[in-house]
């Protein structure tokens, strides 16, 4: 089943008066509970195709569906609603939230994003602290745990509430090899649990290795590489 | 809502000395507007007892006209006896009104056998004029006796006992001219010196009411004015009403309202420093306004420029611009509850450590009048109501700039 359709997408923005063509003339799908890596070097363009795939920025032209949603037709409201409902996100840095602790940085998007009921958010919150190995941490602030950690945190985050699909741009860019390969492993365990799509944006050689399908970008244009992904 | 409590605490919690600092600036704010508010009500109210229960009254009831021309102390502008006595069973009919004085208001000469001079005296019931100002008993300065004063005594105001050279027990002889223009003339004993005091009446001499009618020459039982005074200065308004409602079917012959009824407001320029004690209790608070407003705005400006990363997160997983909106509004609400708390209870210690000092101040010729700060619970209120919703009010920009951020620019913020 098909996640993500993008047909002749194109973002151009203009960097002071010069327009700068991002993305040009995409075409691709995604299908459901895969394992897809957008690679090239840094201004290729992976990070525009992330927040257009994650309805964070609209395309200049062309059609892009995610999840039967035409993205091009949202408006914010519309689009905020959408990603909390839809999407889950991985960011480089993690990205938590600084004040909350682990267990309520997890349960952030239940609570604040789609109101769960309090004992359903607690089940799901806590399934996925066990499913992430972070139970033991629930009570303490993200200052008080590592890098690997924190990312682990992200994902339970990005997947509490049952999204179809998780961006992840540069999830391991910030943390060491071995806690890099344990979160690309957890990943795709959750990905197999879960039947979520993962798509990252990455120049990780490991992550790179994982994917079950590649995009390569190359000054915007999106050239696909297909390949059987080899155990994590 | 207690999810955003909860965050909008964690945060001023995270930024403790900057939450500390503006709750600070806020507290000082407010102390300093509840402080001036319960001492320049003290000051108000006390020199308006001053001059409601020494001279005025709460209220007073004349003649239609007879306020205009008062300088002139007119006689043809007496309450006839049943005017008076209209208005004495409407007064009796009110379970607010505490008291009543019928009074006599006339000029005379003054004579102390050798010398004369001008004097305006009022014709007064001893016991009901002490009813209606009892403070006038303690402006005697010499004489002091059983009662105000009886037939044939005079109370002489400072002034001019000073000028005549006069004292308690002297005999005075006063002049009078009636309303037909004939004059008479009657002697009287000084009973007392009467100390002067600021505002309408305030350097005037009483005669027994009986005496100023056989002064005047007066066959009829009629008066100049009524003083009032009222168990509560709270009642003034509902009572004028009424009043101004009972005896406004009072008609003359040209059809005009019969009677006049003056609050104190009306009667002492002394109003007028009331007034501008409320203008600067306004200006206050509008400084009150003014540092709340710019330390909230600061404040949350800065968080939220320090925030753009996490906005940039919340608003990327999906949570709507409003819950964002009230995040930092929230945050603007809890420091304005915070310092409003925390000034409102150093205020009130204050007040009462003030009340307990039993601080004295001197007012004209009045002196060491005890200061007796207080404030009211409904100033409280305004002050705390004012702040707070001024706090979020100084959220409400940045508070919309944090909603309406662009989540791809947050999160690209470093």
């Amino acid at each position: 089943m098909t996640l993500v359709t993008a047909r002749q997408l194109n973002k151009t923005y203009l960097s002071g008066e010069i327009p700068v063509h991002a993305i040009v003339d995409a075409d691709f799908t995604i299908a459901s509970a895969s394992f897809v890596s957008f690679v090239g070097p840094s201004g290729s363009g992976k990070s525009t195709l992330l927040n257009m795939i994650g309805c964070l920025d609209p395309p200049s032209s062309g059609s892009l569906e995610v999840a039967g949603q035409d993205l091009t037709t949202l408006g914010s409201r519309e689009a905020a609603r959408f990603r909390g409902k839809q999407i889950g996100f991985i960011f480089q840095d993690f990205n938590l939230i600084p004040v909350l602790t682990v267990f309520e940085n997890i349960e952030y998007p239940l609570q604040m994003v789609q109101n769960w009921p309090r004992a359903e958010r607690r089940q799901q919150v806590e399934a996925l602290l066990a499913a992430v190995d972070m139970a033991d941490q629930a009570g303490k602030f993200p200052h008080q745990i590592s890098g690997g950690q924190k990312q682990r945190v992200a994902i339970a985050r990005a997947l509490v509430s049952r999204p179809q699909l998780v961006l992840a741009d540069e999830p391991t860019a910030n943390l060491d090899r071995e806690t890099a390969l344990k979160i690309i492993t957890l990943m795709k365990s959750m990905r197999d649990d879960s039947g979520t799509s993962f798509i990252f944006s990455t120049h990780d050689p490991k992550i790179v290795d994982n994917a079950e399908t590649i995009y390569t970008l190359e000054d915007g244009r999106v050239k696909t590489a297909h390949r059987e992904a080899k155990d994590a | 809502m207690r999810n955003i409590i909860k965050i909008a605490t964690r945060n001023l919690l995270r930024y403790r000395r900057r939450t500390i600092l503006t709750s600070i600036l806020i507290t000082l704010g407010v102390v300093a507007v509840l402080l001036f508010i319960s001492v320049s009500g003290s000051f108000k109210s006390m020199m308006i007892s001053q001059i409601t229960d020494s001279m005025i009254g709460h209220l007073q009831i004349h003649r239609q006209g007879y306020l205009a021309s008062m300088d002139s102390l007119p006689l043809n502008r007496n309450l006839k006896p049943g005017q008076l006595a209209r208005v004495e069973q409407a007064l009796k009919k009110l379970p607010e009104v505490a008291a009543f004085s019928p009074r006599i208001k006339l000029g005379a000469m003054f004579s102390n056998y050798a010398e004369t001079t001008n004097i305006r005296l009022n014709g007064v019931d001893p016991e009901r004029e002490a009813a209606t100002v009892p403070m006038l008993m303690k402006r005697i300065i010499a004489g002091q006796g059983e009662g105000l004063l009886a037939a044939g005594e005079i109370l002489v105001p400072e002034l001019i006992a000073r000028g005549m050279k006069v004292k308690v027990g002297d005999g005075i002889v006063l002049v009078a001219t009636n309303r037909d223009g004939s004059v008479n003339g009657q002697a009287f004993t000084v009973r007392g010196i009467l100390e002067g005091i600021s505002g309408p009446g305030g350097r005037d001499g009483f005669i027994h009411l009986n005496d100023a009618r056989s002064l005047l020459r007066l066959q009829d039982m009629e008066v100049s004015e009524i003083a009032v005074r009222l168990h509560s200065m709270a009642q003034l308004e509902a009572v004028t009403q009424q009043l101004r409602s009972t005896l406004g079917s009072q008609r003359n012959q040209q059809d005009q309202p019969l009677f006049a009824v003056h609050t104190w407001e009306k009667l002492t320029p002394f109003f007028n420093i009331a007034r501008m004690i409320d203008l600067m209790t306004l200006f206050i608070k509008i400084m009150l306004v003014a540092i709340v407003l710019v330390s909230i705005m600061n404040v949350m400006v800065m968080a939220v420029y320090e925030r753009i990363n996490e906005i940039g997160t919340i608003a990327a997983i999906g949570t709507s611009p409003a819950r964002i909106l009230w995040l930092f509004l929230c945050e603007g609400l809890l420091l304005g509850l915070l310092g409003t708390t925390i000034g409102v209870v150093v205020s009130l210690l204050s007040i009462r450590g003030m009340a307990a000092a039993e601080l004295s101040f001197d007012f004209g010729r009045q002196k060491g009048l005890l200061l007796q700060p207080s404030i009211a619970l409904s100033d409280i209120v305004t002050v705390s109501l004012i702040v707070i919703a001024i706090a979020v009010i100084g959220s409400l920009q940045p508070a919309i700039k944090a909603s309406r951020m662009d989540p791809i620019t947050a999160l690209r913020h470093v």
